[in-house]
């Protein structure tokens, strides 16, 4: 089993230089390549970052300086499962702050942090088209409208019984 | 509800059903349009149809689609690389009406797609789609290989001559991804902040190739357009403008969700009729007619007709047409910290009012809220909105989307900023 | 020309430009932080914003960024307009948000662009009430210090370091205030020009290290125009000094040569004028220790040697062309030698003839920038002449300014222009043995033999000129590649041909020389540009002398009685056997020099000289440009200039007859320049690189302190709290102190730092140009000797070399070496310099690709085997070592053929 510290597996090597064949210049990847090895390892680590931008013939930097850039790129660990709640404006007027508190003291942590046994991490994340159904949430890639305390509960206990 | 003729962009959606595949999709009166325009038409005529059509970019600045077409350079598809891009990025505040037709009809988007790329003869089309649509993302993914194996996308399609292929791009997140120029940034693999005009995207773009950027719902009108003609689609307007546009509203209202009305529909019916007003022991205090970066409408405005004109007439924009309504149970200088917050941490960094200028009023607003405003407070507010709220000032128009809800705020809700400081407390949380 | 009328008043100005550049030209005080007249406007920082009206009927107008809005016909603008005010005392607010207060302790305080804009915007109150972001900074290497938080955000950090200097390794990083710029993670910053970042950072991020742990405020500074001796381009310099001790190097505008950029061997090099290293008195040898002397023993010990028999002289093509003089002026030209051998020597010579004969142009470093079209001949420019390898980066963007200019975008709207020119390709060619810093910016990288390149040359040469000589057995690729690069050299309106002599190849300056004659014959402005090595070869080489080979002969037959070697380290030159023959046939040698050298060991006496921050002298760069330095320092007697060395040894009249007999009575440096002139007419014209040093500016002297200096009795209190006299120099027209005249119209050879109030960091530079990026008011610094072409040299018929070179043949029993030269490293002087020390890479022996075997090979060269680590070296081709100059063998400098062995135990190197 490939971990974050390991180097990349020759398929995801091969998925990226085809993706940056792709593009007018390879750099054109970047995102895309990125996005892969998170969807694989869960993050971006600093070593994967490094062989990322040696298949596209960027410095670690100048592709470092794209991976910060944007929000859903993690270069920090994250749990096995990442719960975004929506913290913008209709979720915010249905309420999504109380249930924050909830969902934080329902694991102990508090947004941005990961709890102790890697299970969840919870992020807070703009606006996700989900309005009419607010306060929304992503849980990994589901989309969950209506929430309530009560379906945080439900959802935690699947999580954490689910690997 | 409005029969389906009326409402070309919904007819097909049925979200118990899912979408459309190809042939249902034909069935129901799909790819008339492609073929009409690939069996015959010029390219010329397209945009010429398009413009008649009076069809306004429908992803909140409102320019006209016709236009913006006509200053690509003229030169065939096969001879030079032009891009066609739809910007799926929907990140605005408030506003789920892409998504709805991404997830519903996706094959909408392909027809309406080469329609726009047969026009201004771009060979490569690009779907910019937000990262967190992931079942939008799956969607569209089936739809274009659908398309593609049913010959709608690839070369020489229809036996025409013309070559087009869609490439879908999921993004990374960051609101200002969907301004057209940063979007092309992004795409690039930089750092995706704004670039200045000229050159304009049409002659200097993606790669420095001609390019144009769209939004989802514009190009999703193509298809009606081409296939019922012009005409007939300026006369779905109930003013000014052509075609209907998708209206929402989210907040206490009884029945929040998304309604494609005729374009210039009154926001009264929009809130009243649509979504059922508002919840049992709600009010409605105020609303934001188009998104988060449009200005504060009160309850006297409700009269006015959801078009571009008639909304910017009445002191806002009409922006994506996705209202957020303020009850009068919820604290207006909460709701526009929210609004702060969320701009101030999109601002891109790249010039100083917008990165430095906007997280000083999300302190200030977070200040007054928690009870610690101080007298000038207001004063200071009104000057970054003053300061960054013309255009020109900042490098986009992120700072001036920034402050059109907080200018309108203080002037609309002047008492609740006075009463936060001068009793040093919110008193909507303290009766919470 | 147009004009510009703000607010209200008339003035002149030209269009092409935007409106920042506008009111800066008509003197006005507009602030800015992120455009850079060689950077461009971007729009990012928001500081220059001004009204506009749309003409004289507007009374309303509309605010602009000045930056980014094109000079129209008479543009109206206002600065003093109340909003347009308003909104610049914002942005600075906004800035001060995250800015530190620690101005008092900040390296950049009182020489800050951050400060002099803050006070310009009269924002002076603090309205913000809440925390400031932090950031943690990195170590980026010896160089450039790193204070993160005090960023305001301007992005000229990687626009310069990314954009223009080509660098990879500093980044910006994260979103909306967290902007952070640095790498991704602590080490050094590797790109050539990474020192630029100190005067290009409007603020106190990235400051000078070296500088920072000997600090000193700017008005605390004696100031001297200076020019670079780390290579032969003559980069202008300023040198700033308190006391006895160089702080730092600093950039001085020349807009021909280094303009805004100096290279990081230049700013950080200087550190030998400091170094423990320095010889600071008389030395002779006892017994083989060297013991201090007396003046005026050591020049009695001289007068005896020198009535025992003939004197030889050894100039140094690092010695100021008057100290080489001086030298020719004692000993005769019979007996003065270059201080090269003859390999060296005749390249430098060929070097000088073909640029003398060259039909077309010869063009400036500024000028390289916008050649369309550019053939880099056998020399790594990026080790070498690091500055004009980036002068040539630019080049690279002509097409994009094209593609610009069709579109109607401006050339200075930097981002669009880059977004238009995406896919622009280079018209850079670059045929070299290793590869190079520029090969990323190029459309050809060729690796190859020197012998093959220069065959590629003289074939290019043939395919633009059926008159010069064939090459007979191309290979069908390489008769290809001739041909397209001939045809992109051919249709381009400013090409380039640039070599050198780093491999010592005649033969590759002659092909060179012949393609750039080729060219001009259809091509006028064709240029032709090669790289010597050393700040003054190209001096040396129009004076003229005995390569070491004959000194050495002479020596063997024991003619010579007395060396007199003068700032020359001659082990860098001569095999240790050489030095060793020399030292035995020789009985007494004379070093005058400012640094110990392994040759002092040798030596009878050791005279202590100048360096070129406390003397006054010329040196003639490689484009035949005669530049003048000024004394910074007043060093400790008997430290003094190296001529004044060699006239007090002329000075004992009973023992010795100078050659010239007035040597003994200069007086200063005027008279030694006017008896150059006399001596060597050709060279005449060096005298006007400078004002002499009696010139004056409203009758008095120039200073060379700013007025705000602290009282001169500190630095000395230690020694006496007596009030010293300010140290005086009869070379130069500056005063040592704050009092005296100065100007932003002053002679641009005489400008010792820049001010101009408001304006007291670097930027105040824009107050002593005509035009932003243009000529100075005071002229141009420096004389060229080549005389200029004219429309009738490219119709003289040329006679184009015909001595073309057999391909090179791989051996199997011994290897071509080739000097692998390091921008640190292989520079002597830089070498003493701590912080390029620690840049200096250890040695290696490069390998083309697939032949390392071991971890360590043995290479036999002349001074005996060396065991060194092995590294693979893509594109090198077969046949072919890398050795780093001077670095191994220290006079390994040209190619030679050796012996490569593997060391058995492998990974064991001693």
């Amino acid at each position: 089993m490939s971990t974050a510290d390991a180097s990349l597996p020759a398929r995801l090597r091969a998925e990226i230089l085809g993706l940056a064949a792709q593009e007018p210049h390879p750099r054109g990847a970047a995102v895309a390549a990125l996005r892969l090895v998170q969807a694989r390892f869960g993050w971006v680590s600093t070593g994967h970052l490094c062989e990322v931008a040696g298949l596209l013939g960027m410095s670690a930097d100048d592709l470092d300086g794209i991976a910060t850039y944007f929000n859903l790129l993690f270069r920090r660990p994250v749990g096995r499962h990442v719960i975004m709640l929506c913290d913008s404006v209709s979720c915010w007027i249905m309420g999504r702050e109380p249930l924050c508190a909830h969902l934080c003291r329902a694991l102990g942590i508090q947004p941005g942090e990961t709890t102790a046994d890697n299970t969840i991490t919870v992020l807070p994340t703009v606006c996700i088209g989900h309005c009419d159904h607010a306060p929304a949430m992503l849980v990994d890639s589901t989309l969950h409208g209506d929430v309530d305390t009560a379906c945080l509960d439900h959802l935690i206990d699947m999580l954490r019984n689910t690997p | 509800m409005t029969p389906p003729s009326e409402r070309p962009l919904t007819a097909m959606i049925d979200p118990a059903a899912g979408p459309p595949d190809c042939a249902a999709y034909g069935r129901a009166g799909g790819w008339q349009a492609a073929r009409r325009a690939l069996g015959g038409l010029a390219p010329a005529d397209i945009i010429d149809m398009v413009t008649r059509s009076k069809l306004r970019g429908r992803g909140g600045a409102g320019f006209s689609t016709g236009q913006k077409w006509s200053f690509v350079p003229e030169d065939p598809a096969s001879a030079r690389r032009k891009y066609l891009i739809a910007n799926a990025d929907e990140m605005e505040p408030g506003t789920f009406k892409d998504r709805l037709l991404l997830e519903g009809n996706p094959l909408q988007l392909v027809e309406g797609m080469i329609l726009a790329a047969y026009g201004v003869q771009a060979g490569h089309g690009i779907v910019f789609l937000r990262g967190e649509y992931h079942l939008a993302c799956t969607r569209l993914h089936h739809a274009i290989g659908e398309a593609r194996q049913q010959g709608w996308l690839g070369e020489n399609i229809l036996g025409s001559g013309f070559s087009f292929d869609i490439h879908v791009h999921s993004s990374a997140g960051r609101y200002i991804c969907g301004e057209e120029t940063a979007l092309l940034t992004a795409l690039e693999g930089r750092r995706a902040t704004p670039r200045s005009k000229p050159p304009f995207p049409q002659t200097g773009g993606l790669w420095g190739a001609p390019s144009v950027v769209n939004n989802v719902e514009t190009l999703c009108n193509l298809p009606h357009i081409i296939a019922n003609g012009p005409e007939w689609f300026a006369g779905l307007g109930l003013g000014e403008d052509g075609g209907t546009k998708i209206y929402g509203a989210s907040g206490r209202v009884a029945k929040p969700g998304a309604w494609e009305l005729p374009i210039g529909t009154p926001l009264r019916q929009i809130i009243e009729e649509h979504a059922g007003g508002m919840l049992p022991g709600y009010r409605l205090r105020a609303l934001l007619p188009g998104g988060a970066s449009t200005a504060f409408l009160d309850a006297t405005s409700l009269d006015v007709a959801m078009d571009y004109g008639s909304v910017e007439k009445a002191g806002s924009r009409l922006g994506t047409g996705m209202a957020i309504i303020l009850d009068d149970r919820t604290c207006p200088i909460g709701m526009i910290r929210n609004l702060e917050h969320f701009f101030a941490q999109e601002s891109c960094g790249w010039c100083t009012p917008c990165r430095d200028g906007l997280p000083w009023v999300e302190r200030l607003l977070s200040a007054i809220e928690d009870g610690m405003g101080q007298a000038d407070d207001m004063d200071q507010l009104a000057r970054h909105a003053r300061m960054l709220g013309a255009p020109g000032r900042t490098f986009c128009a992120h700072a001036p989307g920034a402050m059109a809800p907080l200018a309108s705020g203080l002037k609309l809700f002047a008492a609740d900023f006075t009463d936060h400081i001068r009793h040093g407390r919110c008193p909507l949380r303290m009766a919470a | 020309m147009t004009r510009i009328y703000i607010d209200g008043k008339e003035c002149p100005t030209r269009t092409g430009i935007n409106l920042l550049q506008a009111c800066l030209e008509a003197g006005a005080s507009l602030p800015y932080f992120c455009w850079h007249p060689e950077l461009g406007s971007v729009g990012a920082c928001r500081q220059c914003a001004i009204r506009q009206f749309s003409g004289p009927d507007d009374t309303k107008g509309r605010i602009v960024m000045a930056c980014m809005t094109p000079v129209g016909e008479d543009t109206i603008v206002s600065i003093d307009d109340t909003e347009a005010r308003d909104f610049r005392a914002s942005v600075i607010e906004w800035m001060m948000v995250n800015h530190p207060h620690d101005c008092p302790v900040c390296e950049e305080g009182g020489e800050c662009h951050l400060q002099d804009m803050t006070v310009m915007t009269g924002h002076n109150t603090r309205r913000y009430r809440f925390t400031k972001r932090t950031h943690r900074n990195q170590d980026l290497g010896p160089f450039v210090k790193h204070e993160m938080n005090r960023c305001i955000a301007c992005y000229r950090c990687v626009r310069f370091y990314r954009d223009y200097a080509g660098g990879d390794d500093l980044a910006a990083f994260a979103s909306h205030d967290h902007v952070y710029f640095g790498r991704a993670a602590d080490g050094t910053l590797e790109n050539a020009f990474s020192g630029n970042l100190v005067e290009i950072c409007p603020t106190g991020v990235f400051t000078d290290k070296p500088f920072s742990s000997t600090y000193t405020r700017k008005w605390d500074m004696r100031g001297a125009p200076s020019v670079c001796v780390h290579c032969a381009v003559g980069c202008n310099t300023i040198v700033n000094a308190r006391g006895e001790t160089v702080r730092r190097i600093l950039n001085r505008y020349n807009t021909d040569i280094n303009r805004y950029v100096l290279c990081d061997r230049g700013r950080f090099g200087h550190g030998f004028v400091n170094a423990p290293t320095r010889i600071r008195t008389p030395l002779r040898a006892t017994d083989g220790q060297q013991v201090s002397i007396p003046v005026a023993d050591a020049l009695a010990r001289f007068a005896r040697m020198a009535a025992d028999g003939r004197i030889v002289g050894i100039a140094s093509p690092r010695a100021a062309l008057e100290t080489c003089f001086s030298l020719h002026a004692l000993v005769g030209p019979q007996h003065f030698s270059t201080g090269q051998t003859r390999q060296e020597q005749s390249c430098a010579e060929l070097a000088r003839a073909l640029l003398g004969r060259h039909p077309g142009r010869l063009p400036t470093i500024h000028d390289m920038e916008s050649a369309d079209a550019v053939l880099v001949l056998g020399e790594d420019v990026y080790a070498t002449a690091p500055r004009l390898g980036l002068a040539l980066r630019q080049s690279v963007r002509q097409p994009s300014f094209h593609t610009a200019d069709q579109a109607k975008v401006p050339r200075w709207m930097d981002a669009a222009v880059r977004t238009l020119g995406a896919e622009c390709p280079s018209a850079l060619h670059v045929l070299t043995p290793a590869p190079t810093a520029l090969d990323d910016v190029a459309a050809d990288s060729v690796r190859a033999a020197p012998d093959d390149i220069a065959r590629l040359g003289f074939a290019i040469a043939h395919e633009i000129d059926p008159a010069a000589p064939p090459v007979a057995d191309m290979m069908p690729d390489d008769a290809r590649l001739a041909a397209r690069i001939a045809r992109t050299l051919m249709g381009a309106r400013t090409p380039l041909v640039v070599s050198g002599m780093q491999y010592g190849s005649p033969a590759l300056m002659q092909a060179a020389a012949s393609i750039a004659a080729a060219l001009a014959r259809a091509t006028p402005s064709a240029g032709l540009s090669l790289v010597l090595p050393e700040c003054n070869s190209m001096g040396l080489a129009m004076m003229g002398g005995l390569p070491l080979e004959t000194v050495m002969e002479q020596a063997r037959t024991g003619a010579i009685s007395t060396l007199v070697v003068v700032e020359n380290d001659l082990t860098r030159h001569l095999s240790p056997a050489d030095v060793a023959d020399l030292v035995a046939a020789v009985p007494d040698i004379v070093v005058i020099d400012h640094t110990v050298t392994p040759l002092c060991q040798h030596a009878s006496l050791v005279l202590p000289a100048a360096t070129f921050s406390e003397c006054t002298g010329t040196f003639i760069s490689q484009e035949g440009r005669a530049q003048r330095f000024f004394q910074a320092v007043f060093p400790p007697a008997p430290i003094q200039a190296g001529w004044r060395w060699i006239q007090a040894l002329g000075q004992s009249p009973e023992r010795i007859t100078p050659h010239m007999a007035d040597l003994t009575v200069w007086r200063d440096l005027d008279d030694v320049l006017a008896a150059l002139a006399a001596a060597f007419p050709h060279l005449a014209p060096v005298t006007g690189a400078a004002p002499d040093a009696q010139y004056r500016m409203d009758g008095q002297k120039l200073r060379s302190q700013t007025y705000r200096a602290s009282g001169r009795t500190v630095i000395r209190s230690f020694i006496s709290v007596r009030d010293q006299p300010p140290p005086a120099s009869p070379d130069s027209p500056f005063s040592s102190s704050m009092e005296g005249a100065y100007g932003s119209d002053m002679p641009a050879a005489l400008v010792s730092g820049y001010q101009a109030s408001p304006w007291n960091s670097v930027q105040a530079l824009n107050r002593f140009q005509h035009e932003i990026g243009g000529d100075m008011r005071g002229g141009a610094s420096g004389i060229r000797l080549f005389p200029p072409v004219g429309p009738d040299d490219a119709r003289r018929p040329y006679v184009y070399a015909t001595d073309i070179p057999m391909p090179y043949a791989a051996r199997a029993d011994t290897v071509l070496v080739l000097p692998d030269t390091r921008l640190f490293g292989s520079e002597e002087l830089s070498m003493s310099s701590p912080p390029v020390m620690a840049r200096a890479a250890a040695p290696a022996l490069g390998l083309p690709a697939g032949v390392v075997g071991s971890g360590h090979m043995t290479l036999h060269l002349e001074d005996g085997p060396h065991v060194l680590p092995v590294q693979s070296v893509p594109g090198l081709p077969a046949g072919i070592a890398l050795c780093p100059a001077h670095m191994v063998a220290r006079a390994f400098r040209f190619p030679r053929m050796a012996r490569l062995e593997t060391v058995p135990d492998a990974g064991d190197g001693p």
